[in-house]
């Protein structure tokens, strides 16, 4: 392997002599492919299927940008990043975007130099408890055992709760979720906490899911969205009014079926924006008119999008809840396109 | 005197012994049942792996390979659910090289045949019955299974190759004319600026005449037990060499070499391994130029080569301590100079008395290679967590594990019964 030693000792004194610090769109469309960091595998969000071909609710976001810059939902080259790995790959230029669960807060946004363009999945921190525990609210959990992953915010959020109801426990530390999931079963726990979609889908495993319920405490706010590097306001945009264009089209009834159909021309001004036959949005950040077209038609708008990776027909069976539009008493909500 | 009544005059024929006393009975009563204390800890074994047996045969055997998810399985069989290593195995083995699923065509064969030449080039080197002609495919290997695994034109590897041919011959031709030390030196200096300013117009040229390559295969791509094989080969590889020379280093008598070696040893051995990977894909980062792509698993490559050697020049160090005296001594009473006394006469014996350590770290490192799961890449470990994310396979543990802990012992113990039969083999005893 002495070659792989020169080889990219070589490419790495070329490449950092080639490169000019041009606009992350450039660099995109140099590549010809989009470095999007996800997961390395969670539920419903982020998972190889058989074929190596990733999928999921975070996973299509990075699709619908591919689509919208290059013009193919599958011109992205996925970078599993851990909790760990996940902000340097960012920062370093690893990755162009990152659309990996990341909880959008003061210190991420501020201190690390990164811009979150937006919410796609508003998530909160929940609690599970076998049935027979006759607990039905998180208040009466004083002096359980509590299985917590250790290291992230679901941990501190607990202690903060606790704390603030004058209550006791004693935390049970593990590191995986996989890891969890068997404490929980056998019982060395009699809680399990994380976010309400990771406990729903780890619900969803167990044998005899209905022995065990879900309280409905939500002690936290985990607005889970995509986020960029600070400083490149254009390629921030671009992955900011993506989103926004798949939340609009489900807001407008914009989808994968009726797309070209519509496309072709409505009585609806915003519609014909989104879709380029009116106007040239695209041109205002750098692409051509129909980028919102292709990043709709990619995985579907928004509404689609959910049911089809974590909605109530999968086997996370998750209920809009917040995430619903905000004309259906949710939080999903894009600004007008215009 | 008084009269005998009876003498016996002839021998007794061997009468065999007792039944109690021979063959399995008697092994039996010796080695479970000689005291109350062993009896009942016998009993108690007996029961403890009746036990676990009773859990584990139904559980292993009334299972089911065919299914498409965890919920399927559970309505076909109560055991194990074996369809999700039925579905996923190509994936826990060749990772996301691509497998003709997406338009391209399958490319998996050349880890296959990188895999079967690896053997052929390892084999002369573990069995010294072999031609000795086949230590130039070895030497040659690396270039070989670069090329097939990372693909990308022939030509590259090649004029890779021909810098290390350009060097032999340059030292041939300078040491004859200037000396031994003008000799290293230039055939040092010739190869670096044929490699940085020739090899590449060179490789273009050689391109637009005949275009011989296999598609490009990014590192990307990489995953499962190819991974963890590629890491852990060019690890062993790579820090041998490097464990062999820092052990000498430490032994020197030149001050400078003696310090660089001692600190690089203890500093490497007083780090964990997981900090070297975290540096390799986090600091060094933060170090290059933004949009510099430096291969990560060339990173890793470097990083586990780096913490196998300081190891690996312990265990050798041993092998050097425990040589009396004398033969150095001999080697030096021979005239033999330095390197010469240390080919032939330190180093066979040094390292022979280091095999089961030397094994043991090779082990070691194989088996290291899963941390890589830390900083993203796709090994079998991390690939069980990513399989586990598909919503048809949520909630299987043992299947997988048991999976991966299945091929990780192919390897393993490979290496420890062929170490076992080195050791038989070069045991001339005294």
């Amino acid at each position: 392997m002495k070659n792989t030693v020169l080889f990219g000792t070589v490419a790495a004194a070329s490449l950092a002599a080639g490169l000019a610090s041009a606009g992350t769109l450039d660099d995109v469309k140099a590549k010809g492919e989009l470095a999007c960091g996800v997961s390395t595998g969670l539920v419903g969000f982020a998972a190889p299927d058989a074929n190596g071909n990733w999928e999921g609710f975070d996973v299509s976001v990075c699709r619908a940008v591919a689509a919208a810059v290059l013009g193919d939902a599958n011109a992205v080259k996925f970078v599993p990043t851990t909790g760990k790995t996940r902000f340097t790959a960012l920062a370093s230029g690893e990755v162009d975007m990152l659309a990996r669960n990341t909880t959008w807060t003061f210190s991420r946004d501020v201190d690390l130099k990164f811009t979150f363009v937006g919410v796609n999945y508003y998530d909160g921190q929940g609690f599970m408890v076998p049935k027979e525990l006759g607990v039905s609210s998180a208040k009466e959990l004083d002096g359980a055992t509590v299985c917590i992953q250790t290291g992230t915010t679901t941990e501190l959020n607990l202690a903060d709760f606790f704390r603030s109801n004058g209550m006791s426990y004693e935390p049970v530390p593990i590191e995986t979720n996989a890891e969890a999931q068997q404490q929980f079963l056998s019982g060395a726990c009699d809680v399990f906490t994380t976010d309400a979609s990771g406990l729903a889908a780890t619900r969803a495993t167990f044998e005899n899911a209905d022995d065990y319920v879900l309280l409905p405490e939500i002690i936290s706010k985990e607005p889970l969205g995509p986020l960029v590097r600070q400083g490149d306001e254009q390629w921030g945009d671009i992955v900011r009014w993506t989103l926004n264009a798949l939340i609009s089209a489900e807001e407008l009834g914009i989808t994968s079926a009726n797309i070209e159909e519509m496309s072709a021309g409505t009585n609806n001004p915003e519609i014909n924006r989104i879709l380029g036959t009116e106007g040239d949005l695209g041109g205002m950040f750098g692409l051509d008119k129909e980028w919102a077209k292709r990043a709709i038609a990619a995985n579907g708008n928004y509404g689609e999008i959910f049911e089809k990776n974590i909605g109530e027909n999968t086997a996370i069976g998750l209920a809009r809840g917040l995430n619903a539009q905000w004309k259906q008493g949710g939080l999903i909500y894009s600004p007008p396109f215009r | 005197m008084k009269e005998l009544s009876y003498v016996r005059t002839e021998m007794l024929p061997e009468q065999a012994p007792p039944p109690g006393q021979t063959g399995v009975v008697r092994w039996i009563r010796e080695n479970l049942f000689s005291g109350w204390l062993n009896s009942i800890l016998t009993l108690a074994a007996i029961a403890a792996v009746y036990f676990a047996l009773k859990a584990i045969i139904p559980w292993a055997f009334d299972s089911t390979w065919n299914a498409n998810s965890l919920s399927e399985c559970r309505e076909t069989a109560p055991g194990a659910c074996w369809a999700v290593i039925h579905e996923r195995w190509p994936q826990l083995l060749f990772g996301f090289y691509p497998n003709g699923n997406d338009g391209h065509p399958d490319q998996r064969w050349r880890i296959v045949v990188a895999f079967i030449l690896l053997i052929v080039a390892v084999a002369p080197v573990l069995f010294d019955k072999l031609p000795r002609k086949m230590i130039w495919f070895s030497a040659v290997y690396p270039f070989v299974g670069f090329w097939l695994l990372w693909g990308g034109t022939i030509w590259g590897p090649l004029m890779v190759l021909a810098g290390f041919v350009l060097a032999y011959f340059t030292y041939r031709i300078v040491a004859a004319i200037g000396g031994n030390l003008l000799g290293v030196i230039v055939a040092i200096l010739v190869p670096v600026i044929w490699w940085l300013f020739l090899a590449g117009p060179i490789t273009g040229v050689l391109n637009g005449i005949a275009n011989i390559g296999l598609p490009d295969v990014p590192s990307s791509k990489f995953g499962g037990l190819a991974l963890s094989v590629t890491i852990g080969v060019a690890g062993i590889a790579l820090s041998f060499p490097l464990g062999v020379l820092l052990a000498l280093g430490r032994q020197s008598n030149l001050f400078i070499i003696k310090t660089l070696s001692v600190g690089y040893i203890e500093f490497i051995r007083g780090v964990p391994l997981i900090t070297l990977l975290f540096v390799a894909s986090v600091l060094l980062n933060y170090f290059m130029p933004p949009g510099t792509s430096f291969d990560i698993i060339l990173r890793v490559v470097i990083m586990v080569t780096l913490f196998a050697a300081a190891y690996m020049a312990e265990v050798i160090r041993g092998g050097l301590a425990a040589l009396p005296r004398g033969q150095y001594e001999a080697a030096d009473a021979l005239g033999l100079d330095y390197w010469k006394a240390n080919r032939l006469v330190i180093m066979p014996q040094a390292l022979k008395i280091s095999i089961p350590g030397i094994v043991g770290t090779f082990i070691g490192l194989f088996k290291d290679t899963t941390l890589v799961s830390i900083i993203g890449l796709m090994d079998p470990l991390a690939l069980t967590n990513a399989i586990r994310a598909d919503q048809d396979w949520n909630g299987i543990v043992w299947e997988l594990y048991l999976f991966v802990a299945f091929l990780f012992w192919i390897f393993t113990f490979s290496m420890s019964r062929y170490s076992m039969y080195l050791e038989h083999k070069l045991h001339t005893g005294h």
